[in-house]
């Protein structure tokens, strides 16, 4: 009962404060709530057992994109600007869309007979975790290196813009 | 409602899916655009742990999201360039001012 | 030695990585002369390292008994979903043997003769000079990765990777002098004709996958498909035979790659690259993949009589027609051009008639002699300065003797004269053909072979024309002088006579026959440097014993003993052997005709083709215009094509934004013409109708907001009502 109750918080928080990114007039509003969401998520990963993923959401997720997220916001609107609006359109039309959308994957995800297993014990993932990157993931573990390594690389050149010769 | 099962989390990751859809198709500001495709990030990854657990999945499942993660970040990085890019050369970040490409 | 056949391509792949990255850094840092030079050095090396390589696999498949001369190299597991794995390796078996012998050793000479070939300083139109030799090579050896991809692949996946691979590489080199935009329009026209075929390939897979994956054989490994391959016998995919279904939409692939009718049209300009370019992709190799595959999936076409009979027919078509277009045109290299699609029809001639080995065998031959043409009409273009039409050349022998003997031997092959390498080839084809039969259509056999054999003697003619213009006679023109030398060939040439619409050129026709033109010794033109000389004297030893190799048997264990000519000595007896000497006779004698008469025409009487071409001068429009199929693909296909866009546009944009904004427009449009109507009741309604017509024009632009968002919009709109379709439909 007492997971029960903590999911539903966490549920709760996640589903809420996407709301408010999804809906909220502010972008700054928008961008604090997305905090919260990671946080939420970050909950329900450590419900689901996963540890070492939940430290892996907080880390990268809240200290890492959503503060580049934040110096987006800043870096895209005037300082001196006070209103950092974040207005909406068609909000009808996508609104039934997604809707429907959502419709149909709840009966989707109601109707469909998963293959589930009987839930294993709670153990640490992280050691696990550890063995499969130098082992059966050790190529995708080393192209990731060379994707980050890419945007990087990307990210700044696009981001510099022209050099003056 | 005494277990929390596989379907509770399919479900939330359901919502959240399609929250970040509505705040990608909705908004106008870019940056708020990639929060909405964080979101789906999320939703995305939130499943494959929920598999992972319940399902058949077991660790790969955890990997995946890993790996999602990481994707995820690189997206960032030069989606937030792109973006920067735009605003330097059009002076906004509403996407639907940078239509360069209308027919 | 098994384990080493993935070198053969990655060698390559290797050479293209290290010159597009570091090739303009070579010559930055070493000066031009020495950059250039490493350059070449790689891309030679590499694909020479390949043909080692190539040749000891081929040696040790050799040296292995008949029943087992299939080497395999499995380099990794490519993927794995399900119960299908899929499988990077690469498989040496006779016919893969063969086919990187003629890709690394053809693909060598000509890498080679490129050196001096492209060698020469580049201009752009305004006259900035600039260097692009390290991508040229870069392409090149991208070119022959993604050959001995398709070439060794194991599985039509990885096949479909080469596929693709040499599709790309073609359009890059075709191209290659993009600055003139009929270079780049080439290039384009090539990769889209060949996008239509690709897009049957791509059918004829799925349909392959998918109707295996029905016996419960998921698979797409050449010898697993095999093996299985009797168990599609009795199915039907939309109610035709799966093996004709099949086998139908792979060989569209095969006619866009190949340039059969109807897709042929984008060879002939695919000349807008450089020349060796032309000789290794558009002659040699690429174009024969189609030939390849048919061979390499021959079980299935065994398998459906329908299809043979079909690939027989368009290529005993293409042969005749392609010929009759070579007939008349001017530039040097569309003549080829022709001539390697009505070769090209010939092989699938011998294809089609089931005798996968002969088809095969000719492909060889062709590879070596229309290489060696290609490259001899390269030396001959490099010496006029850049110029490609044949009626400015003439007496060309005296100038350039090392290409003239070998060009000479190239003539022969290709007209099938004793004892070349083309003779042996086309003969086993027509052979072949002959002794074909078609239980539904009896006499369709000996009619190919008269078409078959009628286009023979249209390809002596037409490469007689072509030899006694540009190496007897006179010289009729002094070589073009562009910027800085020599050899600027379709970059600097005006397109203007020889470009895909080249109406009216029959006033041109024989401009200057008589003059005789007096050079200084220094506008004489010289013969070219031994980098290109030696490539075409190799070329020429393999275009005379190339035909003497047994091919077709050797390759029985690939063909199931369909290989070789398929034999009627079991019915016939001793009598087959006396008709077969008969009918190379025949062919023989009908190849000396056509050579007699364009003597004749050119040598004896020069003022005969003039009068002949203002006698018939409604079919030689036609034909000099070949037969203006570009002229009705524009009209029938780019143009319907862009009707249909404009028609789907009207479409779309009333059942996307409409949903937005349509309510607002029809209210707004009704209270209007409420007001209009109780202003001026007729008047009301003309403005309505030109308001709605300045309304659905601004509709009309509308599906192209530019916007990615509204794009997202439709595709979760799109997903949602899939989805419904699917789940209450």
């Amino acid at each position: 009962m007492l997971l029960v109750i903590i999911f539903t918080i966490f549920a709760a928080i996640t589903i809420i404060s996407a709301g408010m990114v999804a809906f909220s007039q502010n972008i700054v509003y928008s961008a604090f709530s997305l905090l919260f969401t990671f946080f939420g998520i970050a909950g329900l990963y450590v419900l689901l057992a996963a540890d070492f993923l939940a430290a892996t959401q907080l880390l990268i997720y809240v200290g890492g994109i959503l503060v580049l997220l934040l110096f987006g916001v800043m870096l895209t609107h005037k300082i001196q600007e006070v209103n950092l609006s974040n207005e909406s359109m068609r909000l009808a039309p996508a609104a039934i869309v997604v809707l429907a959308f959502l419709g149909l994957l709840s009966i989707a995800i109601y109707r469909t007979q998963w293959p589930t297993v009987p839930v294993p014990e709670l153990t640490p993932t992280t050691a696990r975790i550890g063995t499969l990157f130098m082992t059966d993931y050790l190529l995708p573990f080393e192209i990731a290196s060379l994707v980050l390594l890419t945007a990087l690389v990307g990210a700044v050149f696009i981001a510099r813009g022209r050099v003056k010769k | 409602m005494n277990m929390i099962v596989l379907e509770h989390y399919l479900l939330v990751g359901a919502i959240l899916f399609c929250l970040g859809f509505f705040c990608v198709l909705t908004r106008r500001n870019a940056v708020a655009v990639l929060m909405g495709v964080e979101l789906i990030f999320n939703a995305a990854n939130l499943n494959f742990v929920a598999f992972a657990r319940f399902g058949t999945l077991n660790i790969d499942g955890i990997m995946f999201a890993i790996f999602i993660i990481m994707l995820a970040a690189a997206e960032a990085t030069v989606a937030l360039a792109i973006v920067l890019n735009i605003y330097r050369q059009l002076d906004t970040v509403n996407l639907d001012e940078a239509d360069l490409m209308k027919g | 030695m098994q384990h080493l056949i993935w070198i053969i391509p990655l060698i390559p792949l290797l050479g293209a990585v290290i010159n597009g990255l570091l090739g303009y850094r070579f010559i930055k840092t070493l000066g031009e002369e020495k950059g250039k030079r490493l350059i070449g050095q790689i891309a030679c090396g590499t694909v020479f390292i390949s043909f080692l390589i190539s040749l000891f696999s081929f040696i040790h498949l050799l040296l292995r008994p008949i029943d087992q001369r299939v080497l395999v190299n499995t380099v990794y597991t490519w993927f794995h979903i399900g119960n299908l794995k899929t499988e990077v390796s690469f498989l040496i078996d006779p016919l893969s043997g063969i086919m990187i012998l003629v890709v690394t050793g053809v693909g060598f000479l000509i890498h080679f003769y490129s050196i001096g070939y492209m060698g020469h300083d580049e201009y752009d139109e305004q006259g900035h000079r600039y260097i692009s030799y390290w991508r040229y090579f870069s392409y090149l050896n991208l070119f022959a990765f993604s050959m001995l991809l398709l070439v060794l692949a194991d599985n039509i996946l990885l096949m479909f990777v080469g596929w693709e691979g040499v599709g790309l590489c073609s359009y890059l080199l075709i191209s290659f002098w993009y600055r003139k935009q009929a270079n780049a329009v080439a290039g384009m026209k090539a990769f889209v004709v060949n996008r239509i075929g690709d897009f049957g390939f791509l059918i004829g897979i799925f349909a392959l996958f998918w109707a295996l994956g029905r016996h419960g054989i998921w698979t797409v490994n050449f010898r697993q498909i095999g093996e299985h391959a009797h168990l599609l016998a009795e199915d039907t995919i939309l109610g035709i035979p799966a093996a004709t279904f099949i086998t139908l939409f792979l060989f569209l692939g095969a006619i866009g790659k190949s340039a059969q009718i109807p897709l042929y049209v984008w060879l002939p300009d695919a000349m807008a690259g450089p020349t060796p370019v032309s000789a290794l992709i558009h002659a040699a190799t690429m174009v024969t993949a189609g030939v390849y595959m048919i061979g390499r999936l021959n079980f299935l076409y065994s398998m459906a009589p329908v299809t043979l009979t079909i690939v027989a027919l368009i290529g005993a078509a293409t042969a005749f027609f392609a010929a009759t277009i070579g007939l008349v045109q001017n530039d040097i290299k569309r003549i080829l051009a022709y001539s390697t699609v009505s070769q090209l029809g010939y092989m699938f001639l011998g294809m089609g008639v089931a005798a996968y080995g002969t088809g095969i065998f000719h492909l060889m031959t062709h590879a070596f002699f229309k290489a060696l043409l290609f490259l001899g009409a390269g030396s001959v273009i490099h010496a006029m300065g850049g110029k490609q039409d044949i009626r400015d050349m003439g007496g060309l022998r005296k100038y350039l003797p090392t290409t003239f003997r070998t060009f000479l031997i190239g003539w022969l092959a290709i007209c099938g004269i004793f004892p070349f390498a083309g003779f042996f080839s086309k003969d086993e084809i027509l052979w072949s053909v002959f002794n074909h039969s078609n239980p539904v259509l009896p006499f369709l056999p000996k009619l190919l072979w008269l078409i078959g054999l009628l286009g023979a003697g249209l390809t002596a003619f037409y490469m007689s024309r072509l030899v006694f213009m540009t190496f007897f006679g006179e010289l009729r023109s002094e070589p073009a002088e562009p910027h800085g030398g020599h050899g600027n060939d379709a970059r600097l040439r005006d397109q203007g006579d020889t470009g895909p619409h080249g109406h009216g050129d029959g006033e041109l026709q024989g401009h200057g026959n008589e003059e005789v033109i007096s050079l200084s010794p220094q506008r004489e033109p010289h013969e070219s440097p031994w980098t290109m000389t030696y490539p075409l004297v190799g070329l020429a030893v393999l275009s005379v014993v190339g035909g003497w190799f047994g091919v077709p048997h050797f390759l029985d264990p690939v063909f199931g003993g369909h290989g070789g000519v398929v034999s009627p000595a079991a019915e016939t007896g001793e009598h087959s052997t006396t008709l077969e000497i008969f009918l190379m006779m025949v062919s023989m004698a009908v190849a000396l005709g056509g050579m007699a008469v364009a003597a004749v025409m050119y040598l004896v009487m020069p003022e005969l083709p003039d009068l002949l071409s203002i006698r018939f001068s409604r079919l030689y429009d036609l034909l000099l215009n070949k037969y203006y199929v570009d002229e009705i693909y524009q009209a029938v296909f780019v143009n319907g094509l862009l009707a249909l866009t404009t028609a789907s546009t009207r479409f779309d944009l009333k059942f996307i934004d409409g949903i937005v904004n349509e309510s607002a427009r029809v209210t707004a449009a009704f209270s209007a013409f409420n007001g209009w109507l109780d202003l001026r009741f007729v008047d009301g309604i003309v403005n309505t109708l030109a308001s709605g017509t300045v309304f659905s024009g601004s509709r009309l632009r509308k599906v192209q907001t530019g916007q990615v968002q509204s794009y997202l919009f439709a595709v979760l709109g799109g997903v949602v009502v899939i989805i419904l379709i699917r789940t209450f439909i």
